[in-house]
This record gives C-alpha cells, structure tokens and sequence, in this order.
C-alpha cells in the first residue's frame, strides 16, 4: 500500500510540471494503476474472480450434483469421494457449497446493483428535482429507516417462499438504498449549482439527460464504490435472514440455508458449519478489500502521484 | 432552535406512527396466527379457534381496517395487545427490554472506546506496521456474519472452561447459556458474579464487533482531523505533539461518532438478535424472531413501534448532542 519510489514511470511523471494542466495518463489508467497498488485490494480482486470461477465452473469437476443423495456416505468427513464431506442425508458438502455460492454471489451482485440504482435515480431525483419530489423521497427515506428492515422482511418472507429468490434480492435492496440515496442527494445539491450543469440546462437539455449525462458520472466513483461494500453487505444479509429461515429455504441453498444447517454440528460435524462459514468469511473480506482499494484509488483528492 | 426541534419531533412521531401502521398491517395480512391453533393435540374446534383468535384481535376474517382499528385504539391508550399466548404484550416488552440492555449496554460501550481508541491509534500511524494490523483485523471481523462469531466466541469459552479444568470438576468459568444460572438471578453479590460469568461472552462477541466497525469510522475521521491547519497551530503555540492529537484531533473527530453510538445502541437491542440467539438470553430480539416465526401479529407490531421510538430517541438525542458539541452547529 505504500509507494514504491523505484519506479521509473513514476519518476518522469514526478517530474513533469504539467501533470496537472494536461494529464499524460488517462483517468481510467491512473485509476488502474492506483489500484494495483494496493496489494490487498489486487488480491481481493483474485479471490473474487476465483470464487466466481469456482461457483459457476466447480461443480462440474465433481459427479455429484448438490441435490444427489449418496446414501451409502451419511456424515461422512471430507475425503477423496466427497471432497466437502457429505451431510446427514448424504449430499455432497463440495456441491452444496458451489451451489450456495452461487446464490450468495447472485444475491450480493445483483441486490448492491439494484441498492445502489434505486439510491442513485431517487436520490438525483429529490437534489435536482427539489419541490414535491425532494419532500416525497426524504420522508420515505425516513420511514423505511425507521422501519426495521429485518423484520419486514421476515413478516413478507411467506411472499417468495417458494416464488423466486429474486422476489428476496428486490427485498434486500429495498431496505439497502436509504443511506447512499442520502449522499447522492446532498452531492446533486451542490453539482446543481456548478457551471456546467447550469450550461447544459440553458442550452436546452432535458431534466433526466442533465441527472444521467452530467450529474451522476460526476459521483460514478462514490457510487462504484458504494455497489461494492453493499455486495458484502447484502451476502451477509442474506446470512442473517436464512439463518432464522426467513431469507432462502430449503431445498433451495445458499451459504446462509448451509450455515444454518451446520450451526448446530460445529462440534461434532465441524465441515458442515465451517466451510460454508469459512467461504462467507473469505467473499466478504475480498469484496471488502476490493472496496477499500476502489476507495483508495478513485479518491479524486489523492496526489496524482500517489 | 426550540421551534427547529419541536417540528422536528412532530415529524418523528408521525413517521413512527406510519411505520408502525405499515408493520401492523403488513403483518395482519402476511401472518397466519390460525396455523398456530390448527393440528394441536388435542385436536381444537374450530369455533374455539375462532372465538380465541376473536379475543387476541386477530381473527383474519375480519376485515384487516376493523382489526386495525382496534388494536390503533388500544396504542393510543397505552395497550399493545395480547400476544397468540394470551399474554400482555406491554409486559413482554418492558421485562424483555431491560434483558437487552443489560446483554447490550456494557458491550457496545467498551466496543466503542477500544474501537476509536484503535482508530484513532491507527490514523496517527497511517500505513505503518501497527496501523496496517488494526485495518485488516477490522475488516476481518466485519467480514464474519455475526452468528459465526457468537459460535467461535462460544467455543472459545467451552475450551476454556475445559483448559483450566473446570468442566472435569463440574463448574463453569464462562456460561454459554442464559442471563444466569437456575435459582440465582438477584442481585446481591454471588449472584452478580454468576451474572458476570453468564455475560462475559457475549460482552466479548458485541465488543469485538463495535470496536471493529468504530475504528474504522473513527480511522477516516481522525484521518480528516489530522490534515487541518488548527492542528499545526495547536502544536506551534507549543503543545506537545500527543497533546495536541488527543485535546484537539481526538475531541474533534469523536464529534459524528456520537451519532454512530446512539443509533447503534438503538439498533442493537433488536440487532443483538443472534447474540441473544446462541447464547439463550430472552430478550427483544428473540422476541422479534419468535414473534414473526410464531405467527404473532400484535407482538411483531409491538416490536416495530418499540423499535421505531428507539431509532426516534436515538436521532434526536444525536441531534442535540451534536448540537451541544460542535460549536459550528451552535446558534
């Protein structure tokens, strides 16, 4: 994370004056080049891409599809077989958990895609629009920050049982967006205010192309790096709600549904609970790193040479 | 200022009024308190379901507005229903409140000092050796769903106990399971310890995981402090460099982190839900969680209102204590 003064980029770019007035690098590739930096944020990067890899592509190394059962192997510990250890019913832990995985990435891409999208659009929407709009949105902000979330949607879990989880992924979202959709708010404020937005409004451009074209690609950075952390968030959500058997239920699996089925063998049956537990632990410490190192290099007040 | 907060307070109350109204509703039409009467042994007659679901206001063929009519009326004068066991959901409430707070209180406050004390620690020394160990610590611990680290934390303790031999000798040092031990549960003195032993772990699990997410916040704050020039100047009028960090940066950056502590406390009492869940203490969380399992509608509405006023409280005391702290915001 620190910076190594060897480099010899660096060098002819410390000394150039015109750094400032004319960038020799493109943001894009300044931001790259930033984030590769930071040595934890890259290996984050890695072990996302990995469990991806491993979610979708995993499964088929192993014969054994997750909902199999290998009646002849009841509880039985990791082995050549069954590389995860099979379950009280004989389901191979390796598929169960590639399965859950998949979910659990499913669930935090697209619940933070989703989280922050709201947030973006209604928070935009209330600074620019100002009036009815502002007041509409704030006070629902408001509300559904009142509202505990976790209770709602376990009082709404009997909706999507047995409907699609994506019905749980929108419920997820919906109680994630508040804080964000606050700070984008405040940010469009005072991006209201600045020149080039005023030009754009007098040369005609429309309300929603102004928010879309010129409002919001000012705060893409805050807003990318809000998508990540909401990921890591939304997958232990998804934990927490599973666990008490209001977010995924069984036979549907996800990391959350697996954690809760091991919990009560860690003693005895310890890769029932600390496989699936350990692969939350490692997803959400990589989307966090990655998250971090986002923030880090997107910062736009960093020294162009750090 | 007193008109600001009055209007302020008025606001408040009518969002905690609509959300609880939202809960209530939701939960009328989504739970099914029926189900609970259904398949008993003894087999119940359905007109005696119906004539107990009628006397708890929560028989689902009435229409849900007449329902919720009822039991709004019943809020206003001080009543929240009954829950499906027939008892008093006021006095669920306030038994099961002060269980939370006793879970809670001790270990969301000592998580909070030793996690800005960290934080804090951590800005003064950026990117050196000790600061890159509080980071990453930090963000493991965040990266633990929290009931992966009430059972390590539970472990841990079992171990313990077994280490230093107590188990073979039939005792416990740290108590996995419940607020205190069958028969004790006063307050005179070998019942506090025993209390002690019985919230030593959880303590453990709410301090580990406050003080990692406080440090970081307190990290960036201190970190925003410490570029300001009255920083510098403190230490040209002559105050020592630690002096001048901890009278003028620490002060100064611990001003939002009192809006973190209120809500967090807030949110905790229902939050520690699976801290009270592993470790089998009966408080407002295992209340939220037994009351949507357990088809409950006027507890599940009960708990939301509880919650909604604590949120309520907590933004508003943040917002006067911000005010009495930092003087910018005073007029």
């Amino acid at each position: 994370m620190s910076t190594q003064p060897g480099e010899p980029m660096l060098l002819v770019e410390h000394g150039s004056d015109e750094v400032t007035s004319a960038p020799v690098v493109s943001r894009g590739r300044l931001v790259l080049r930033r984030f590769w930096r930071r040595r934890m944020a890259v290996i984050g990067l890695v072990v996302i891409v990995a469990l991806f890899f491993f979610a979708f592509v995993g499964p088929y190394f192993t014969k054994w599809s997750y909902s199999e059962l290998d009646v002849s192997a009841s509880l039985s510990p990791p082995n050549g077989t069954h590389w995860f250890g099979t379950n009280e019913l004989g389901q191979d832990m390796y598929a169960q958990a590639m399965r859950g995985l998949q979910k659990s990435l499913l669930i935090g891409v697209l619940g933070a895609l989703l989280a922050t999208t709201i947030a973006a659009i209604l928070g935009s929407l209330a600074g620019y629009f100002g009036s009815a709009s502002d007041r509409i949105v704030v006070i629902v902000i408001d509300l559904l920050l009142i509202l505990p979330g976790f209770l709602i949607i376990a009082v709404l879990s009997p909706l999507f049982r047995g409907k699609t989880w994506l019905v749980f992924v929108l419920l997820l979202a919906v109680f994630q967006w508040m804080l964000t959709a606050r700070v984008v708010r405040g940010l469009t404020l005072s991006l209201k205010e600045r020149e080039f937005v005023s030009a754009a409004r007098f040369m005609g451009v429309g309300r929603w192309k102004i928010i879309f074209r010129h409002i919001l690609p000012n705060m893409a950075s805050f807003l990318i790096i809000d998508a990540t952390l909401n990921v890591s968030a939304l997958i232990l959500a998804e934990v927490a709600l599973s666990f008490f058997g209001f977010g995924i239920r069984p036979p549907d699996v996800s990391l959350g549904t697996l954690i809760q089925q091991g919990v009560t063998s860690y003693n005895t049956f310890w890769w029932l609970f600390y496989i699936p537990a350990a692969l939350v632990v490692v997803l959400s410490l990589a989307v966090n790193l990655v998250g971090d190192g986002l923030r880090d290099a997107l910062d736009p007040n960093a020294r162009l040479d750090d | 200022m007193a008109k600001f907060l009055l209007r302020r307070l008025v606001y408040l109350v009518i969002l905690v009024a609509v959300a609880t109204s939202i809960a209530y509703l939701l939960a009328a039409t989504q739970l099914n308190p029926r189900s609970r009467f259904e398949g008993r042994n003894p087999p119940l007659s359905e007109a005696a379901i119906t004539s107990t679901l009628n006397d708890l206001n929560m028989n689902p063929d009435e229409p849900v507005l007449t329902r919720f009519g009822r039991w709004a009326n019943g809020v206003v004068h001080g009543d929240l229903g009954k829950t499906i066991l027939g008892q008093s959901v006021n006095q669920q409430i306030s038994s099961r409140m002060w269980v939370s707070l006793r879970l809670v209180l001790l270990g969301s406050i000592i998580g909070a000092i030793v996690g800005c004390a960290l934080g804090a620690y951590g800005a003064v020394r950026q990117y050196r050796l000790s600061d890159h160990v509080v980071t990453t610590a930090s963000f493991i611990v965040l990266s633990i769903p929290t009931v992966v680290l009430c059972v390590l934390i539970a472990l841990a303790g079992t171990k313990f106990n077994q280490a230093v031999g107590a188990t073979a000798a039939g005792k416990q040092v740290f108590y996995t399971v419940g607020e205190y031990s069958p028969g004790q549960g006063g307050w005179n003195w070998s019942d506090l310890v025993d209390r002690a032993q019985h919230l030593f772990l959880p303590t453990l699990v709410l301090v580990i995981a406050s003080a990692a997410f406080y440090s970081r916040y307190q990290r960036s704050a201190m970190l925003d402090v410490l570029g300001q020039d009255f920083l510098r100047t403190a230490q040209a009028k002559g105050l020592t460099r630690n002096k001048a960090l901890i009278k003028h940066g620490l002060r100064t950056a611990l001003i939002p982190l009192t809006t973190f502590f209120a809500y967090n406390l807030a949110l905790l009492f229902i939050g520690s839900v699976f801290v009270e869940s592993i470790f089998t203490w009966h408080g407002m969380g295992e209340y939220l969680v037994n009351s949507v399992s357990g088809q409950d509608i006027n507890s599940t509405a009960g708990t939301t209102l509880f919650v909604a006023v604590l949120v309520l409280l907590a933004g508003f005391l943040s917002d006067v204590a911000y005010a009495a702290l930092d003087p910018r915001v005073r007029v």
